[in-house]
Protein backbone atom coordinates (compact mmCIF):
# COMPACT_ATOMS: atom_id res chain seq x y z
CA UNK A 1 0.00 0.00 0.00
CA UNK A 2 2.39 2.45 0.49
CA UNK A 3 5.68 2.12 -1.69
CA UNK A 4 7.53 5.30 -2.16
CA UNK A 5 10.74 4.18 -2.97
CA UNK A 6 10.87 3.90 -6.62
CA UNK A 7 14.31 4.63 -8.23
CA UNK A 8 13.15 6.42 -12.18
CA UNK A 9 11.64 8.86 -9.26
CA UNK A 10 14.56 9.34 -7.29
CA UNK A 11 16.71 9.63 -10.08
CA UNK A 12 14.18 12.43 -11.70
CA UNK A 13 14.41 14.46 -8.72
CA UNK A 14 18.53 14.05 -8.36
CA UNK A 15 18.84 15.32 -11.63
CA UNK A 16 16.55 18.23 -11.39
CA UNK A 17 18.40 19.24 -8.37
CA UNK A 18 21.25 18.98 -10.56
CA UNK A 19 20.50 21.70 -12.97
CA UNK A 20 19.39 23.87 -10.41
CA UNK A 21 22.80 24.47 -9.81
CA UNK A 22 22.36 24.89 -6.18
CA UNK A 23 24.45 25.77 -3.08
CA UNK A 24 22.34 25.55 -0.05
CA UNK A 25 21.93 24.61 3.80
CA UNK A 26 19.16 22.97 5.14
CA UNK A 27 18.37 21.72 8.39
CA UNK A 28 15.34 19.20 9.84
CA UNK A 29 15.31 18.50 13.11
CA UNK A 30 14.20 14.67 13.19
CA UNK A 31 16.33 12.05 14.58
CA UNK A 32 14.34 9.04 11.90
CA UNK A 33 14.89 11.93 9.21
CA UNK A 34 18.33 11.81 9.83
CA UNK A 35 18.26 7.73 9.79
CA UNK A 36 16.75 7.88 6.40
CA UNK A 37 19.18 10.35 5.06
CA UNK A 38 22.47 8.60 6.33
CA UNK A 39 21.00 4.58 5.72
CA UNK A 40 19.86 5.34 2.12
CA UNK A 41 22.88 7.36 1.26
CA UNK A 42 20.92 10.48 0.38
CA UNK A 43 23.58 12.58 1.99
CA UNK A 44 25.53 11.35 -0.66
CA UNK A 45 23.57 12.13 -3.19
CA UNK A 46 22.46 15.34 -2.19
CA UNK A 47 26.10 16.70 -1.70
CA UNK A 48 27.00 17.16 -5.15
CA UNK A 49 23.74 18.83 -6.04
CA UNK A 50 24.95 21.74 -3.93
CA UNK A 51 22.48 20.61 -0.67
CA UNK A 52 24.03 20.54 2.48
CA UNK A 53 21.34 18.86 5.41
CA UNK A 54 22.23 18.79 9.38
CA UNK A 55 19.73 17.24 11.88
CA UNK A 56 19.05 20.05 14.83
CA UNK A 57 18.04 19.40 18.30
CA UNK A 58 15.80 16.77 16.83
CA UNK A 59 16.15 13.85 19.00
CA UNK A 60 14.53 13.51 22.27
CA UNK A 61 17.25 11.49 24.06
CA UNK A 62 19.94 13.86 22.84
CA UNK A 63 18.14 17.12 24.38
CA UNK A 64 17.21 15.53 27.98
CA UNK A 65 19.43 17.40 30.07
CA UNK A 66 22.15 16.42 32.13
CA UNK A 67 20.35 17.44 35.35
CA UNK A 68 16.59 15.94 33.92
CA UNK A 69 18.92 12.51 33.77
CA UNK A 70 20.04 12.88 37.39
CA UNK A 71 16.70 13.51 38.22
CA UNK A 72 15.65 9.97 36.90
CA UNK A 73 19.33 8.49 38.91
CA UNK A 74 18.53 9.76 42.26
CA UNK A 75 15.06 8.52 42.26
CA UNK A 76 16.05 5.38 41.43
CA UNK A 77 18.79 5.23 43.90
CA UNK A 78 15.95 6.50 46.52
CA UNK A 79 13.68 2.65 45.84
CA UNK A 80 11.70 4.13 42.68
CA UNK A 81 10.96 2.23 39.78
CA UNK A 82 12.05 4.28 36.50
CA UNK A 83 10.32 3.03 33.16
CA UNK A 84 11.73 4.01 30.22
CA UNK A 85 12.20 3.87 26.42
CA UNK A 86 15.36 1.95 25.69
CA UNK A 87 17.63 4.76 24.05
CA UNK A 88 17.61 6.60 27.41
CA UNK A 89 19.56 3.57 29.26
CA UNK A 90 22.79 4.30 28.37
CA UNK A 91 22.98 8.13 28.52
CA UNK A 92 26.02 9.17 30.91
CA UNK A 93 24.62 11.20 33.51
CA UNK A 94 26.82 13.11 36.04
CA UNK A 95 26.60 10.44 38.50
CA UNK A 96 26.07 6.95 35.75
CA UNK A 97 23.87 6.11 33.79
CA UNK A 98 20.53 4.30 33.81
CA UNK A 99 22.00 1.28 32.89
CA UNK A 100 25.33 1.74 35.18
CA UNK A 101 22.06 1.87 37.94
CA UNK A 102 20.42 -1.68 36.94
CA UNK A 103 23.91 -3.02 37.18
CA UNK A 104 24.10 -1.94 40.93
CA UNK A 105 20.73 -3.79 41.50
CA UNK A 106 18.45 -0.37 40.93
CA UNK A 107 14.77 -1.00 39.51
CA UNK A 108 15.24 0.17 35.59
CA UNK A 109 13.02 -1.12 33.71
CA UNK A 110 12.80 -0.23 29.55
CA UNK A 111 9.42 0.15 28.14
CA UNK A 112 8.07 0.02 24.10
CA UNK A 113 5.68 1.78 25.95
CA UNK A 114 3.77 4.05 28.80
CA UNK A 115 1.18 1.41 29.01
CA UNK A 116 3.64 -0.75 29.85
CA UNK A 117 4.88 1.44 32.62
CA UNK A 118 1.24 1.14 34.13
CA UNK A 119 0.71 -2.38 33.93
CA UNK A 120 4.07 -2.58 35.47
CA UNK A 121 2.48 0.05 38.65
CA UNK A 122 -0.61 -2.42 38.47
CA UNK A 123 1.52 -5.52 39.73
CA UNK A 124 3.42 -4.05 42.06
CA UNK A 125 3.58 -1.92 45.36
CA UNK A 126 6.19 0.19 44.89
CA UNK A 127 6.19 4.08 42.83
CA UNK A 128 6.81 3.13 39.16
CA UNK A 129 8.38 6.52 38.07
CA UNK A 130 7.70 7.16 33.90
CA UNK A 131 10.73 8.79 32.77
CA UNK A 132 8.92 10.53 29.84
CA UNK A 133 10.71 12.02 27.03
CA UNK A 134 9.99 12.86 23.42
CA UNK A 135 8.22 15.50 21.47
CA UNK A 136 4.37 16.10 20.62
CA UNK A 137 4.93 12.72 18.59
CA UNK A 138 4.54 10.88 21.98
CA UNK A 139 3.39 13.83 24.64
CA UNK A 140 -0.22 12.34 23.47
CA UNK A 141 0.55 8.80 24.50
CA UNK A 142 1.36 10.51 28.37
CA UNK A 143 -1.46 12.35 28.45
CA UNK A 144 -4.48 10.14 27.53
CA UNK A 145 -2.20 7.86 29.98
CA UNK A 146 -2.70 10.14 32.87
CA UNK A 147 -6.31 10.51 31.94
CA UNK A 148 -7.50 7.08 31.70
CA UNK A 149 -6.87 6.93 35.55
CA UNK A 150 -3.72 5.20 36.18
CA UNK A 151 -2.81 3.16 39.22
CA UNK A 152 -1.74 6.33 42.19
CA UNK A 153 1.96 4.40 42.50
CA UNK A 154 2.10 5.51 39.13
CA UNK A 155 3.79 9.07 38.21
CA UNK A 156 5.76 10.81 35.12
CA UNK A 157 8.92 12.71 35.13
CA UNK A 158 8.09 15.13 32.20
CA UNK A 159 10.18 15.65 29.76
CA UNK A 160 8.45 16.48 26.71
CA UNK A 161 9.54 19.11 24.60
CA UNK A 162 7.55 20.93 22.23
CA UNK A 163 9.39 21.36 18.26
CA UNK A 164 8.36 24.83 17.15
CA UNK A 165 10.20 26.72 19.92
CA UNK A 166 12.85 24.85 19.50
CA UNK A 167 13.20 25.28 15.86
CA UNK A 168 12.20 29.13 16.61
CA UNK A 169 15.27 29.32 18.89
CA UNK A 170 17.56 27.93 16.58
CA UNK A 171 16.68 30.37 14.21
CA UNK A 172 16.82 33.22 16.77
CA UNK A 173 20.51 32.14 17.31
CA UNK A 174 21.17 32.42 13.98
CA UNK A 175 24.84 30.41 14.35
CA UNK A 176 24.24 28.74 10.70
CA UNK A 177 23.20 30.09 8.01
CA UNK A 178 19.53 28.06 7.99
CA UNK A 179 17.71 28.46 4.18
CA UNK A 180 15.27 26.12 4.67
CA UNK A 181 13.39 23.52 7.06
CA UNK A 182 12.27 20.19 6.93
CA UNK A 183 9.84 19.43 9.53
CA UNK A 184 9.08 16.60 11.09
CA UNK A 185 6.79 14.36 9.74
CA UNK A 186 5.41 12.66 12.49
CA UNK A 187 5.33 15.60 14.99
CA UNK A 188 3.80 17.82 12.30
CA UNK A 189 1.03 14.83 12.10
CA UNK A 190 0.19 15.85 15.79
CA UNK A 191 0.20 19.53 15.31
CA UNK A 192 -0.21 20.24 11.70
CA UNK A 193 1.70 22.52 9.54
CA UNK A 194 -0.24 25.81 11.24
CA UNK A 195 2.20 25.89 13.87
CA UNK A 196 5.03 26.92 11.47
CA UNK A 197 3.02 29.50 9.13
CA UNK A 198 3.94 31.95 11.84
CA UNK A 199 7.31 30.58 11.95
CA UNK A 200 7.51 30.91 7.87
CA UNK A 201 6.59 34.79 8.34
CA UNK A 202 8.64 35.87 11.00
CA UNK A 203 11.65 34.82 9.84
CA UNK A 204 11.00 34.27 6.03
CA UNK A 205 12.40 31.06 5.67
CA UNK A 206 11.07 27.70 3.65
CA UNK A 207 9.60 24.64 5.56
CA UNK A 208 8.53 21.58 3.79
CA UNK A 209 6.72 18.68 5.95
CA UNK A 210 7.98 15.54 4.89
CA UNK A 211 7.67 11.66 5.40
CA UNK A 212 10.26 9.03 5.70
CA UNK A 213 10.32 7.35 2.78
CA UNK A 214 13.61 8.24 0.91
CA UNK A 215 11.52 9.69 -1.83
CA UNK A 216 9.71 11.95 1.08
CA UNK A 217 12.90 13.39 1.93
CA UNK A 218 14.04 14.07 -1.91
CA UNK A 219 10.88 15.57 -2.30
CA UNK A 220 10.86 18.05 0.62
CA UNK A 221 14.35 19.08 -0.03
CA UNK A 222 13.33 19.58 -3.79
CA UNK A 223 9.93 21.31 -2.60
CA UNK A 224 12.81 23.27 -0.29
CA UNK A 225 14.88 23.75 -3.40
CA UNK A 226 12.18 25.38 -5.58
CA UNK A 227 10.98 27.66 -3.08
CA UNK A 228 14.96 29.34 -1.86
CA UNK A 229 14.81 29.74 -5.73
CA UNK A 230 11.80 31.80 -6.13
CA UNK A 231 12.25 33.42 -3.18
CA UNK A 232 9.49 32.27 -1.08
CA UNK A 233 9.05 30.95 2.17
CA UNK A 234 5.69 29.02 2.73
CA UNK A 235 5.08 26.04 4.56
CA UNK A 236 4.32 23.02 1.90
CA UNK A 237 3.34 19.55 3.19
CA UNK A 238 4.96 16.79 1.21
CA UNK A 239 3.77 14.42 3.63
CA UNK A 240 0.27 14.65 2.79
CA UNK A 241 -0.83 11.07 3.73
CA UNK A 242 -0.12 11.58 7.18
CA UNK A 243 -0.06 15.35 8.13
CA UNK A 244 -3.65 17.43 8.45
CA UNK A 245 -2.99 21.37 8.28
CA UNK A 246 -5.10 20.93 12.01
CA UNK A 247 -3.32 17.93 13.00
CA UNK A 248 -4.86 15.28 14.96
CA UNK A 249 -6.74 17.54 16.56
CA UNK A 250 -7.96 15.01 19.17
CA UNK A 251 -4.64 14.19 20.14
CA UNK A 252 -4.19 17.92 20.59
CA UNK A 253 -6.95 18.39 22.94
CA UNK A 254 -5.74 15.35 25.55
CA UNK A 255 -2.34 16.78 25.21
CA UNK A 256 -3.39 20.64 26.06
CA UNK A 257 -5.67 19.00 28.57
CA UNK A 258 -2.78 17.54 30.60
CA UNK A 259 0.36 19.42 29.74
CA UNK A 260 1.17 23.25 29.95
CA UNK A 261 4.21 25.08 28.00
CA UNK A 262 7.16 26.02 30.47
CA UNK A 263 11.01 27.92 29.89
CA UNK A 264 13.03 24.61 29.96
CA UNK A 265 16.72 24.18 28.70
CA UNK A 266 17.58 21.91 25.88
CA UNK A 267 21.07 20.14 25.43
CA UNK A 268 22.87 22.13 23.84
CA UNK A 269 20.95 24.93 24.15
CA UNK A 270 20.26 28.06 26.90
CA UNK A 271 16.70 27.63 28.55
CA UNK A 272 13.82 28.22 25.32
CA UNK A 273 10.93 29.66 26.41
CA UNK A 274 7.77 27.39 26.39
CA UNK A 275 9.54 24.79 24.91
CA UNK A 276 8.80 22.28 27.72
CA UNK A 277 5.51 20.33 28.35
CA UNK A 278 4.69 20.38 32.97
CA UNK A 279 1.98 18.78 33.89
CA UNK A 280 -1.01 20.89 34.96
CA UNK A 281 -1.35 21.30 38.42
CA UNK A 282 -4.69 19.13 38.04
CA UNK A 283 -2.25 16.14 37.33
CA UNK A 284 0.84 17.00 40.26
CA UNK A 285 -0.58 13.83 42.17
CA UNK A 286 1.19 12.44 39.00
CA UNK A 287 3.83 14.52 38.82
CA UNK A 288 7.04 12.69 39.82
CA UNK A 289 8.63 16.17 40.52
CA UNK A 290 6.41 17.37 43.17
CA UNK A 291 5.60 13.80 44.66
CA UNK A 292 9.28 13.14 45.01
CA UNK A 293 10.11 16.94 46.22
CA UNK A 294 12.42 16.10 48.74
CA UNK A 295 14.48 13.10 47.06
CA UNK A 296 14.92 15.61 44.49
CA UNK A 297 16.33 17.84 46.50
CA UNK A 298 19.79 16.43 46.11
CA UNK A 299 19.84 17.86 42.82
CA UNK A 300 20.58 21.24 44.14
CA UNK A 301 24.23 22.48 43.92
CA UNK A 302 25.44 19.85 41.53
CA UNK A 303 27.15 20.92 38.79
CA UNK A 304 27.11 19.36 35.47
CA UNK A 305 29.92 19.23 33.46
CA UNK A 306 30.02 18.57 29.62
CA UNK A 307 32.68 15.52 29.35
CA UNK A 308 36.03 16.61 28.18
CA UNK A 309 36.00 16.92 23.85
CA UNK A 310 32.54 16.06 23.49
CA UNK A 311 30.91 18.50 21.04
CA UNK A 312 27.00 16.89 21.41
CA UNK A 313 26.27 20.44 21.82
CA UNK A 314 27.46 22.23 18.63
CA UNK A 315 26.18 18.69 16.82
CA UNK A 316 22.76 19.25 18.47
CA UNK A 317 22.66 22.90 16.93
CA UNK A 318 24.18 21.78 13.96
CA UNK A 319 27.08 23.49 13.77
CA UNK A 320 29.42 20.63 13.16
CA UNK A 321 29.00 17.26 11.75
CA UNK A 322 29.89 14.36 13.44
CA UNK A 323 33.35 13.81 12.12
CA UNK A 324 34.46 16.64 13.30
CA UNK A 325 34.13 15.78 16.63
CA UNK A 326 37.62 14.62 17.84
CA UNK A 327 35.98 11.87 20.10
CA UNK A 328 33.93 10.70 17.15
CA UNK A 329 34.61 6.88 16.41
CA UNK A 330 37.61 6.65 18.59
CA UNK A 331 37.17 7.22 22.10
CA UNK A 332 33.00 7.92 21.41
CA UNK A 333 31.55 5.00 20.01
CA UNK A 334 28.41 2.93 20.35
CA UNK A 335 29.41 0.11 22.68
CA UNK A 336 30.57 3.07 24.99
CA UNK A 337 29.32 6.19 24.15
CA UNK A 338 30.43 9.92 25.38
CA UNK A 339 28.12 11.99 24.67
CA UNK A 340 23.81 11.52 23.96
CA UNK A 341 23.96 11.79 20.61
CA UNK A 342 26.08 8.84 20.04
CA UNK A 343 24.01 6.43 22.43
CA UNK A 344 20.25 7.33 20.66
CA UNK A 345 19.21 5.37 17.72
CA UNK A 346 18.40 8.98 16.72
CA UNK A 347 21.45 10.78 17.73
CA UNK A 348 23.85 12.16 14.28
CA UNK A 349 26.80 10.68 15.84
CA UNK A 350 25.39 6.83 16.33
CA UNK A 351 23.84 7.39 12.59
CA UNK A 352 26.81 8.56 11.21
CA UNK A 353 28.49 5.99 13.11
CA UNK A 354 26.37 2.91 11.64
CA UNK A 355 25.66 3.76 7.93
CA UNK A 356 28.40 6.83 7.17
CA UNK A 357 31.61 4.33 6.75
CA UNK A 358 29.83 2.89 3.91
CA UNK A 359 29.17 5.95 2.41
CA UNK A 360 27.32 4.25 -0.76
CA UNK A 361 27.71 5.91 -4.10
CA UNK A 362 23.95 6.16 -6.03
CA UNK A 363 24.31 3.15 -7.85
CA UNK A 364 24.43 1.10 -5.04
CA UNK A 365 21.29 2.45 -3.16
CA UNK A 366 18.40 -0.38 -2.84
CA UNK A 367 15.80 2.03 -2.85
CA UNK A 368 13.40 -1.03 -3.36
CA UNK A 369 14.44 -3.45 -1.20
CA UNK A 370 14.37 -3.37 2.80
CA UNK A 371 12.41 -2.60 4.97
CA UNK A 372 11.68 -0.06 7.71
CA UNK B 1 11.79 7.79 18.99
CA UNK B 2 9.35 9.24 16.16
CA UNK B 3 9.42 6.43 14.43
CA UNK B 4 6.04 5.63 13.48
CA UNK B 5 4.74 2.29 11.81
CA UNK B 6 1.63 1.98 9.50
CA UNK B 7 -0.41 -1.46 10.56
CA UNK B 8 -3.98 -2.42 10.04
CA UNK B 9 -6.66 -2.63 12.34
CA UNK B 10 -7.93 -6.49 12.86
CA UNK B 11 -10.09 -6.61 16.24
CA UNK B 12 -10.81 -3.76 18.23
CA UNK B 13 -12.66 -3.37 21.62
CA UNK B 14 -13.05 0.31 22.98
CA UNK B 15 -9.80 1.75 22.60
CA UNK B 16 -8.12 -0.98 22.34
CA UNK B 17 -7.30 -2.40 18.82
CA UNK B 18 -4.99 -5.56 17.51
CA UNK B 19 -3.03 -4.52 14.96
CA UNK B 20 -1.27 -6.37 12.14
CA UNK B 21 1.73 -5.19 10.79
CA UNK B 22 1.91 -6.90 7.99
CA UNK B 23 4.96 -9.43 8.82
CA UNK B 24 2.55 -11.66 10.97
CA UNK B 25 2.99 -9.45 13.89
CA UNK B 26 0.10 -8.43 15.89
CA UNK B 27 0.07 -5.96 18.62
CA UNK B 28 -2.16 -4.43 20.92
CA UNK B 29 -2.41 -0.89 20.61
CA UNK B 30 -4.36 2.10 21.93
CA UNK B 31 -6.53 3.77 19.83
CA UNK B 32 -7.96 6.33 21.94
CA UNK B 33 -6.03 9.18 19.94
CA UNK B 34 -7.81 8.56 16.93
CA UNK B 35 -11.51 7.54 15.38
CA UNK B 36 -10.59 4.46 13.13
CA UNK B 37 -12.74 0.99 12.38
CA UNK B 38 -11.88 -2.98 11.75
CA UNK B 39 -9.80 -2.81 8.36
CA UNK B 40 -8.39 0.63 8.49
CA UNK B 41 -4.48 1.68 8.43
CA UNK B 42 -3.16 3.51 11.60
CA UNK B 43 0.46 4.63 12.34
CA UNK B 44 1.47 3.42 15.20
CA UNK B 45 4.20 5.22 17.22
CA UNK B 46 5.22 3.85 21.51
CA UNK B 47 2.03 1.68 21.65
CA UNK B 48 -0.87 4.53 20.27
CA UNK B 49 -2.55 5.10 16.71
CA UNK B 50 -1.94 8.98 16.11
CA UNK B 51 -3.19 9.11 12.36
CA UNK B 52 -5.40 6.71 10.37
CA UNK B 53 -4.17 6.59 6.53
CA UNK B 54 -5.92 5.52 3.74
CA UNK B 55 -5.29 4.55 0.15
CA UNK B 56 -6.90 7.55 -1.05
CA UNK B 57 -4.34 9.83 0.70
CA UNK B 58 -1.42 7.41 -0.65
CA UNK B 59 -2.59 7.78 -3.84
CA UNK B 60 -2.64 11.56 -3.32
CA UNK B 61 0.87 12.14 -2.54
CA UNK B 62 1.92 9.95 -5.87
CA UNK B 63 -0.11 12.83 -7.60
CA UNK B 64 1.49 15.54 -6.07
CA UNK B 65 4.87 14.10 -6.89
CA UNK B 66 4.07 13.44 -10.21
CA UNK B 67 2.72 17.58 -10.24
CA UNK B 68 5.47 18.53 -8.75
CA UNK B 69 8.37 16.68 -10.52
CA UNK B 70 6.33 17.96 -14.20
CA UNK B 71 7.11 21.21 -13.77
CA UNK B 72 10.00 22.59 -15.38
CA UNK B 73 13.35 23.69 -13.39
CA UNK B 74 13.37 27.43 -12.27
CA UNK B 75 16.54 28.83 -13.98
Amino acid sequence: MFRFRDRTTAERIIKKLREMGLNIFLMHVCGTHQDTLVRYGLDCMLEPCGVKIRQGPGCPVCVTTPEEIEEALILARKGKIITTFGDMMKVPGESGSLQSMRGKGHRIQVVYSIRDAVELARRVREDVVFFAIGFETTAPSTAATLLSDPPSNFSILSCHRYIPPAVKALLEMGETRIQGLIEPGHVSTVIGTRPYEEIAERYRIPQVVAGFEPLDLLMGVYMLAQMIRKGEWRVANEYVRSVKPEGNTKALKVMDEVFEPTDVAWRGFPVIPGSGMKLRQRFEEYDARTLFEDELKELRGMEFRTPSGCRCDEILRGIIDPPECPLFGRVCTPQSPVGPCMVSAEGSCSIEYKYGRRKINRESIQMGSGKR
Amino acid sequence: MCLAIPGRVVEKEGDVARVDFGDGTLREVDVSLVEVKVGEYVLVHAGFAIQVLDEEDARETLKLWEEILSQEVTP
